[in-house]
């Protein structure tokens, strides 16, 4: 069974269909891309995936299970993250506590715990920092582990927005523009990373990109959004010669 | 674990240490009973101060009425010993866990809330609890609460004063810090990372209050009165300035700040006879120029520790070098 299924999703803010009857199938580590012009639609699908926003219309299945109606940090514990379009760091946290606060919703102790230092807080504390070691040496943070996460270059944070996100234990990640202001180079090198990031912790990667060399490189499937609507979906070689994608993106040729 | 429990160790017995001296000091007569007010006082305001920095600096709700649960814990233990006959230490106990439940009942429907309603509905608590007081003639209504006992010693004080500070590190060090602190830069991240935000900002507040209701508590059975309008607005902003001019986020910051401004108000006392007549105006004064110069308080939201101080340079650079990011 697939790991996502979103059948019939819609949602409306006043008058406008902002999203309207988009399905989605995502099985077990796949890597899906999501594109489309602006305002098409994009992020309010994953908002309304995380529960930020409660969908008008359809169904999401994640799991085995309907998600629909779970709160964001529900949906997050039952084994998705996100990471988010302008960068919502904890800005006067440093490096290794933007991990470590993402690690609680796997291992946690009672607050009974906490004010007596018994030995399950000293074990828990240390499986988390283990696991924060582990990701910032992944993702070459290890030096930068006490900064503050505001004074990282930028695209440090992007990096440690998808390390914070890791680091809740998703069975699907949700990308929203990873390379947003990157160089060629560094966007380059990231998809070589997000590859990576599929196969080393086994999981599935929905990604949304502008960057059309990105999700082209590397996405196995891609899903076209156009005015909320999908206008096509298939392989990168398909999206590529689709003649309503082509439309969409550069207008109509005459 | 090995290093800590060495840690640990040399801690406590700093804190032994100090306290024995301390002792010695008031039994020879070098600290007098003048200045044993003051240490007293400090030690209550630092516990104040520690509970209202729990609040603002960690769960990033701003809280106005400090000083009402300040007095539930006052009156509900000054009823139990006075009343009662309870034995101090279970009624001031007690008096904490009121205050706790008033911080729920409060923070349940407020905390749900995106934004700052917590500031407003905390205001109005305050005056809620004053009115009240005020309008209750079985603790003597209006014209206060008298005939309470002296329990409230300089042991006391010392313990309960330590034990508040060690309770505080300990939930800000904890998974239950971190979660409030993540949910005050940004609770729509935190959310998004598995934290149950309404749940971390009410354990923040609940904390925080039932401290501030257990220095009520010793408050009251070191005056020996209390009185609705010693717990009014202006001792919530007293607090406030505590934590704001320590630093807000920063534990020590808040012991610092408490201090300072329990201190110094008192010290420019020994002055000639102008700074006497002056000596609110010049601490005011002094509270401004420190906020025009160093506005992110004494401590900024940094930490006063053993181990800082060993590799100074390093954590006090921290804000330095601070880089553009496009966020
Ligand atoms: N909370 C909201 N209230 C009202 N309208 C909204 C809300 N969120 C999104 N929209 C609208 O929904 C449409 C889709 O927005 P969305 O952010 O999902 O686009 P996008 O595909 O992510 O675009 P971009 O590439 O610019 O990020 C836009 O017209 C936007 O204005
Ligand atoms: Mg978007």
């Amino acid at each position: 069974m697939a790991l996502l299924e979103v059948k019939d999703l819609g949602i409306q803010f006043g008058g406008l269909k902002a999203v309207d009857g988009f399905h989605m199938e995502i099985g077990d580590n796949e890597l899906i891309g999501l594109i489309g012009p602006n305002g098409a639609g994009k992020t309010t699908v994953f908002n309304m995936l995380t529960g930020v926003y409660q969908p008008t219309d359809g169904e999401i299945l994640f799991d085995g299970s309907s998600i629909s109606g779970l709160t964001t940090y529900e949906v997050t514990k039952k084994h998705m993250a996100r990471t988010f379009q302008n960068i919502r760091l904890y800005k006067e946290m440093s490096v290794s506590d933007n991990i470590k606060t993402s690690c609680s919703v796997r291992r946690k102790y009672s607050l009974i715990d906490a004010i007596f230092h018994t030995g399950k807080y000293y074990k828990v504390e240390q499986e988390n920092e283990e696991q924060v070691q582990k990701l910032l040496k992944m993702f070459g943070l290890e030096d930068k582990a006490d900064l503050l996460a505001k004074n990282l270059p930028y695209g440090d944070q992007r990096r440690l927005e998808i390390a914070r996100a890791l680091a809740t234990e998703p069975k699907l990640l949700l990308l929203d523009e990873p390379a947003a202001g990157m160089n060629p180079q560094e966007t380059e090198d990231l998809a070589v990373f997000i590859k990576w990031i599929k196969d080393e912790f086994k999981i599935s990667i929905l990604l949304i990109e502008h960057d059309m060399k990105l999700v082209m490189g590397i996405c196995e499937k891609i899903t076209v959004l156009n005015f909320g609507k999908i206008i096509a979906e298939g392989t990168p070689k398909e999206i590529q010669n689709n003649p309503q994608v082509i439309e969409a993106y550069i207008g109509r040729k005459k | 674990m090995q290093k800590n429990m060495k840690k640990g160790i040399i801690k406590i017995v700093i804190v032994v240490l100090v306290f024995i001296l301390a002792k010695f000091l008031i039994r020879e007569g070098i600290i007098g009973a003048y200045t044993e007010r003051i240490i007293i006082t400090v030690g209550i305001n630092i516990i104040l101060a520690l509970s209202l920095n729990l609040i603002i600096g960690y769960t990033g709700q701003l809280a106005l009425g400090h000083a009402a649960f300040m007095a539930v814990g006052a009156y509900v233990s000054a009823i139990f010993t006075t009343k009662l006959n309870l034995p101090f230490v279970p009624a001031i106990i007690l008096g904490a866990v009121a205050g706790g439940a008033a911080g729920f009942l409060i923070g349940w429907p407020i905390l749900r809330l995106k934004g700052d309603y917590l500031a407003i509905c905390t205001l109005g608590f305050g005056e809620i609890v004053k009115v009240l007081i005020q309008n209750i003639e079985y603790v003597g209504a209006a014209r206060g609460f008298s005939g309470i006992k002296l329990f409230t010693t300089f042991g006391w004080i010392f313990l309960f004063t330590v034990l508040a500070y060690i309770l505080i590190k300990r939930v800000v060090n904890s998974v239950y810090g971190r979660d409030m602190r993540a949910v005050s830069q940004d609770e729509i991240a935190a959310e998004a990372m598995g934290v149950n935000a309404f749940r971390a900002k009410l354990l923040g507040f609940i904390i925080g209050c039932a401290m501030a209701a257990f220095a009520g508590g010793l408050y009251a059975h070191y005056l020996m009165f209390i009185d609705p309008v010693s717990f009014d607005f202006n001792k919530s902003t007293e607090i406030l300035t505590f934590v704001v001019l320590g630093g807000i986020g920063s534990t020590s910051g808040s012991v610092a700040g408490a201090v300072i401004l329990t201190v110094l108000p008192e010290a420019l006392r020994g002055f000639g006879d102008f700074i006497k007549t002056y000596r609110m105006l010049i601490y005011s004064i002094m509270i401004v120029i420190l906020m025009i110069f160093r506005p992110q308080g004494i401590m900024g939201n940094r930490e006063l520790s053993l181990q800082n101080l060993m590799k100074k340079g390093n954590t006090f650079n921290i804000k330095g070098g601070e880089k553009d990011g496009i966020a």
